[in-house]
Formats: structure tokens, sequence, C-alpha cells
């Protein structure tokens, strides 16, 4: 990875307790480089105004701009079309318009929804939220030891009745890349739809949603890096023009009558209110930004550094590390815990260090219970990450280590 | 490192309660049960409370976290045993102002939860160290109501 790509990101630039700041808590959200920031400064500085509605010159620039995200995101993951790509406010949103659109006109009482145990919140949530209002069944699909899930267990859970599965790409927690094409194809054999949690997969890998076949794929700006408060939802062109929007209001209306309306086609019935438009500006800055590296460049990157990182941080007496063993299994996310100390005191010795880690349980409170642990430490690196931020971590470590078993 | 901020935190005395906790372990009768957790990073406390005629005539505690959450718990337990309800109450508001870096009341003797005081400096941590004393308020109010 190119050494000046860190150069971009002004906010690593910084001291962080009399200490240069590592951020490796790049899987809660990433840092912005300068080129995203400009993008978001320019829109406001020249071009905002609402859109879709304006005659003026501002709005046609707006709406310019806001469509031509669309389009840049419709080419970013492959979809075929860009009525395919509907702008949200994050996963979250993205996954609860799936449960509460498509997931309540077509799951009935007995029906499955099939996820697994190393889904964020987000991918539960509207799950349960779903199965307890149409008295469906909300099943998981168990992991290997080592985390990783096995088609084996896959088929064994979808059935017939299973009318969704939902799974995660890549897991914030363990790491672990799943084989969401293969069970895409399992799930289309039971006539069930294929939701993909893309949240910390688009990030950090090629997406191809036509080649993964499924039939929605969510994810969020801010973890690539672009803004926070922007999100896709993708969906198959006939899967959504059957959906109803789940939220109602201006932007999204075709014909407004007094007792009754109609929607707008695709993709705006499912973009009510004036929709995030510098957002998505700020997105698409992010993906020329990561495609002038190359998606292929960065995934290669992350499993160098899962790599480097998994080895030495091993190497310290009494550390524990989560999910798969083998780095070309995982994205560049390490969780792990040290014997005697606890995750949110790691957390803070490193943060005096100028070291940013993530500590809790993540999000995952059901992972966390089949890992049998309350809470987990966890460094997630991305491509403004390199060996040295590794070495300052595990220097952090090593003085955690140290500084408890001196006070006990 | 700068070890010397880090100090300012891990006292010395904080650390004995995290490594000795007291009052470790449950009531098991006529007590007042109250599970309380941090759903951002998953504290969790169990704290058990025998209160009689308006006195906590004893408080145990169970549960899991980091240094600051469980040393907190074994003071805190420690300061409200043998005293009577306001008393008890009349501490946590000003630990939580001692939290907060506000001025507090430094009338009633706080034995040992002194030590937390550098937590205040760290504001990610404030919530590891209230979070036993919200047990507590919750437990004597609970209490009241019964």
């Amino acid at each position: 990875m190119n050494p000046e790509i860190k150069s971009y990101f002004p906010i690593l630039k910084q001291e962080v307790n009399g200490h240069p700041l590592i951020y490796l808590d790049s899987a809660a959200t990433s840092q912005k480089p300068i080129q995203v920031i400009e993008a978001l400064k320019e829109y406001y500085e020249s071009d905002n105004s609402n859109v879709h509605r304006g005659v003026h010159t501002l709005g046609n620039r707006a709406t310019e701009k806001y469509e031509g995200a669309r389009e840049k995101v419709q080419k970013f993951i492959n979809a075929n079309a860009t009525e395919e790509i509907i702008f949200l406010r994050g996963t979250t949103t993205a996954i609860n318009l799936v449960a509460q659109s498509y997931g309540r006109a077509n799951v009935e009482e007995g029906d499955e929804i099939v996820i697994t145990y190393m889904e964020h919140h987000s991918n539960i949530i509207p799950w349960q939220q779903l199965a307890k209002e149409r008295g469906a069944v909300l099943k998981y699909i168990e992991l290997e030891e080592d985390g990783t899930i096995s088609l084996e267990n896959v088929r064994a859970a979808i059935t017939d009745r299973t009318k969704i599965v939902s799974m995660v790409y890549v897991s914030n927690v363990l790491g672990t890349m799943n084989p969401v094409k293969e069970v895409a194809k399992i799930a289309h054999e039971h006539g069930a739809v294929m939701v993909v949690d893309g949240a910390q997969a688009a990030p950090h890998l090629k997406i191809d949603v036509q080649d993964l076949d499924c039939d929605f794929f969510a994810f969020s700006g801010h973890k690539m890096v672009g803004p926070t408060g922007i999100g896709v939802l993708y969906g198959k062109k006939h899967l959504l023009e059957q959906m109803e929007p789940v939220e109602f209001g201006g932007e999204m209306i075709d014909f407004v009558g007094l007792y009754d309306s109609t929607w707008k086609e695709l993709p705006w019935k499912f973009e009510g209110g004036t929709p995030i438009i510098a957002g998505a500006v700020g997105l698409a800055a992010a993906i020329d930004f990561l495609q002038e590296i190359g998606l292929d460049e960065i995934e290669k990157h992350e499993h160098h550094m899962a790599a480097i990182a998994m080895d030495k941080m091993s190497a310290i007496e009494g550390l524990e590390i989560y999910g798969p063993k083998d780095p070309a299994k995982r994205a560049g996310i390490v969780t792990f815990n040290m014997k005697e100390v606890h995750p949110h005191d790691v957390a803070t010795v490193l943060d005096m260090s100028g070291i940013a880690v993530r500590a809790g349980h993540h999000c995952a409170q059901p992972l966390m219970k089949w890992l049998d642990v309350t809470a987990t430490a966890r460094a997630s690196f991305y491509l403004y990450n390199d060996e040295s931020d590794i070495d300052r971590l595990v220097e952090g470590l090593r003085s955690a280590k140290e500084y408890f078993s001196d006070v006990f | 490192m700068s070890s010397n901020n880090l100090d300012q935190l891990y006292r010395q005395v904080i650390m004995d309660h995290y490594k000795t906790p007291r009052n470790k372990g449950t009531i098991e009768e006529n007590s007042v049960n109250i599970e309380m957790n941090n759903p951002t990073c998953g504290d969790r406390i169990h704290l058990t409370l025998q209160v009689e005629d308006g006195i906590v005539k004893d408080a145990k505690f169970d549960g899991e976290g980091c240094s600051i959450s469980m040393a907190s718990a074994s003071m805190m337990t420690q300061a409200v045993k043998g005293k009577d309800v306001d008393t008890a109450l009349k501490m946590s508001g000003i630990f939580s102002d001692m939290m907060l870096g506000k001025e507090y009341d430094d009338s009633v003797d706080l034995g040992d939860i002194e030590a937390l005081q550098g937590v205040s400096k760290f504001p990610a941590r404030i919530k590891c160290a209230t979070l036993a004393w919200k047990a507590m308020e919750k437990g004597v109010h609970n209490e009241e109501k019964s």
C-alpha cells in the first residue's frame, strides 16, 4: 500500500495524550480523506439546493450530483440498474426497510427467518421484531469452533418454510468472511430471499451483487471513508417494485389526493423527505477515492495487516485472539482479550498512548455469549494503517500487561 | 506511556478492591435484587441489599466488568453497609457530583471512594464507576415502594 495514503487523512496528523494518533477503530467508523471533506465543502459552497424540484440552476446541479452518486454506487457494487440503489441513513435503516416492507408482506405465521450467531444487532433486532409480529420463527445458524460458518449448518437451518435468510458478509467482531454467494444459492433453492449485511464488506472488498446473486445488500458510507448519515440498500428490481414504502411524505409521492396518494417509481418511492444529498455526494467521492487505490489492493493490504497483527499479538503471553486463525479467511479485524486485564482497561491504557481501539460487546451480544465473554477489545485496520501502527499497538499491549501485573 | 495519568485513574486502593473485592456474593434471604448492566460496554452487576427499618443492613454484589466498575461496586457496598437509606442516597449524589467533576459536599466521609476521583478525568469510564451506585439507588427505591 502506498505510504502516501495516510497523508490524505488530516485527522491522523494529530497527537492524542501526547502521542501521535494511531487509529485502530475503523470497523466502528473510518476516517475521511481530504478528497471527501473537499467534496462536501464544495457541494455546500457551490451547489447546495433541494433536488428533483427546482427549476433553477442550483437545483439542477444538486440533482445531477445526487443522481450521479447513485450511478456511481450502482457501478461500485455492479448492480443492474440505478433503480436498485436506494439512499438511506445507513445499514440499520436499510435492513429495517427490508424487514418492515418485504418482511411484513411475505412472512406468515410459522414461517422462518434465518440468521447467524455472528450478526450485529442491526441484523438481529429487525428480524426479532418481525418474527414476533408475524408469529414467525427466528433461527440461528451455529458457528464452527473457529468462528466460521459451514454450509452443512446452513443447509440444516434453511427449509422450505424459510422466507428470509440474512447474514453478515464480514463479521465486525471475528473478521470472518462468510460464503454469502453459496448461502444465497441455498436460500433460493428453498424459495427464500437472501439479505446481506455488507457494512464491513463494502469498505474492504470488491462487491458484485449480481455475482453474489443476493436479493438485498445493505451498507453504510461512513465505514468506507464517506460521511455519516448515508447508506445504501440494494435490492433486485422485481422485489423492490412489489414492496411498499415504509416512510411517507414529500419527495416519494407521485399524486396526492385528499384521501389517497400514489408513489413515485423506483428508487424514489423509498426516499421520503429531502434526501441525504450531501451524504450521497460525499459517498461518491469516497467511492472515487477507494477505486483509485483499488479494492483488490485494499483487500490484500487488510489480509496482510491481519496476518502481521495476529502473528505479533499472539506472541504476547495470555493474549487470546477470537475468530479464524487463517488470515486469508478474515478481514483486517482482530478481536482479542488479555488475561487479567479487562478490555476497558486495555483500551484506556492504549488511549493514554494515543492508540484508539474499541472495547465492549461491539453490538453483537449473542456472539459475545457464544464466545463466552462479556466484552472484548478490538483493533481494526484500514487502508491508512501500516505495520508501524501494529508495532505501536503491540508495544501498548505489552505496557498494559506490565502495568496491570505491577499493580497486582 | 503516560503512566502518571494512568496512576491517577488506577490508584492502588482501586486495584486492591478490584483484586480482592469486598462483599462479593449474594444475600439469599430477605433481600432486594437488582440486575443492572451498561448496555454500551457489557459491564453487569447483580446487587443484593438487605434493608430493615430504613437501614442498609447488608449489601453484596456479583458481576463482570472492568477494574473501575468492579472496584467501585466493592467500595459502594462497603460504604453503604450500616448506613440509613437517606445517607446512602446522599452519598450516591455526592459520588455522582464527584464523577461529573462538580464541587461536591465533603461533609460526608467517603473513605476509599475518594480514590475514584481520578475517573472524572476519563469521560468514557464514568459510567463504569457509577453503575453500582445506580443499582443501589434502584434497589433502595424498589424497597421503599414495596
